[in-house]
């Protein structure tokens, strides 16, 4: 007997996700999903936005990790909350561990969250956490051949980070292959290229942000 | 390997339709997995048989049906099919393509005994 079914797989996390979005509008919150493979940039990218931002929004930081707390204390010496989550083993963040999370924080005294995902270039992307926008940084280290090979991280983010540019002089990457695959990709993707350790380039990147920014317009 | 959180989800949706249905005993899962998805059906079986071990599901087979990338250029109205991830429509070159398939993850029916 043939039952049908028809239901999405992942519909129970879509569901939290829904829940989550709806709460962060509700707070005025703008939520990223910072998204990259491991050692692209994606801490030193938030200390460097949280250290140009936090006297400006309020910023509260996810950190998603396998095991340790060590990056949620390195974004907390800068001075904002951030709340640890190891996900034991686990590859991505899912809408459920952002919803426990979410008590560690004062939301009402929050403008923007940043949700650190699981150093990982493919699981993330198929997992809403309620986000706003997903976020993704490639360093040029990792190969302009990486849109080609994990397209949908790069088809499901609305903004590009490529990192480390000042190590180009070194590498044979081509940030031009890098932009032309990734446009093709996902023609409306925002693309800035940065270097977190020289913090060359980040100004637009802190201009994009500041301009999502539901409570900053309003001030 | 997420496979493994995708495997609990269809184990979970099925034991509720199961219920639902008053059904006892699955034979099949068919599923529906578009190309632009982060599935790697090798290892969602492989997933699926080990987390179902000693469970009630233990042996139901899993049958993926697998659906191309698929695009229709918002300018004008080309189908066509993706290669190599290019969102361009070989028609008129125009940058605004919609996904018409191939971002599908859903189970379609369930073989019920």
């Amino acid at each position: 007997m043939k039952v049908p079914v028809v239901r999405n797989v992942l519909e129970a996390n879509e569901q939290l996700a829904r829940e989550n979005q709806a709460r962060f509008r509700e707070k005025g919150l703008l939520v990223l999903n910072l998204m990259s493979s491991p050692g692209a940039g994606k801490t030193t990218l938030l200390e460097r936005t949280v250290d140009a931002l936090k006297d400006q929004i309020r910023i509260g930081v996810i950190e998603g990790d396998i095991q340790s707390t060590y990056d949620a204390e390195k974004i907390a010496r800068h001075g904002v909350p951030a709340v640890q989550i190891n996900t034991d083993g686990g590859c991505h963040l899912d809408s459920r561990m952002i919803q426990a999370a979410l008590p560690e924080f004062d939301l009402n005294n929050l403008d923007l969250l940043v949700v650190e995902n699981v150093g990982n270039l493919v699981c993330p992307a198929e997992f809403d956490v309620g986000e706003d926008y997903k976020v993704m940084i490639l360093s040029v280290t990792e190969g302009d051949d990486k849109p080609l090979k994990y397209p949908l991280m790069f088809s499901k983010s609305s903004v590009l980070l490529i990192n480390k540019v000042d190590l180009l002089p070194y590498i044979n990457t081509s940030v031009e292959t890098i932009r032309r695959v990734a446009l093709d990709i996902n023609p409306h993707l925002e693309i800035f290229e940065v270097s977190c350790q020289n913090q060359t380039g980040l100004e637009p990147w802190f201009a994009w942000i500041l301009a999502r920014v539901p409570h900053y317009k309003s001030v | 390997m997420h496979e493994m959180s995708i495997a609990q989800s269809i184990i979970d949706i099925v034991q509720q339709e199961m219920a639902r249905h008053q059904v006892s005993r699955v034979s099949v899962i068919r599923l529906v997995v578009g190309e632009f998805t982060a599935v790697v059906p090798d290892s969602l079986t492989f997933c699926f048989e080990l987390i179902t071990k000693d469970s009630p599901l233990e042996g139901v087979k899993v049958e993926l049906e697998q659906v191309p990338l698929t695009g229709r250029c918002r300018a004008c109205g080309e189908e066509f099919t993706i290669r190599e991830y290019r969102f361009v429509c070989p028609a008129c070159q125009s940058g605004e393509v919609e996904t018409v398939g191939g971002k599908e993850l859903f189970i379609k029916e369930i073989e019920a005994e």
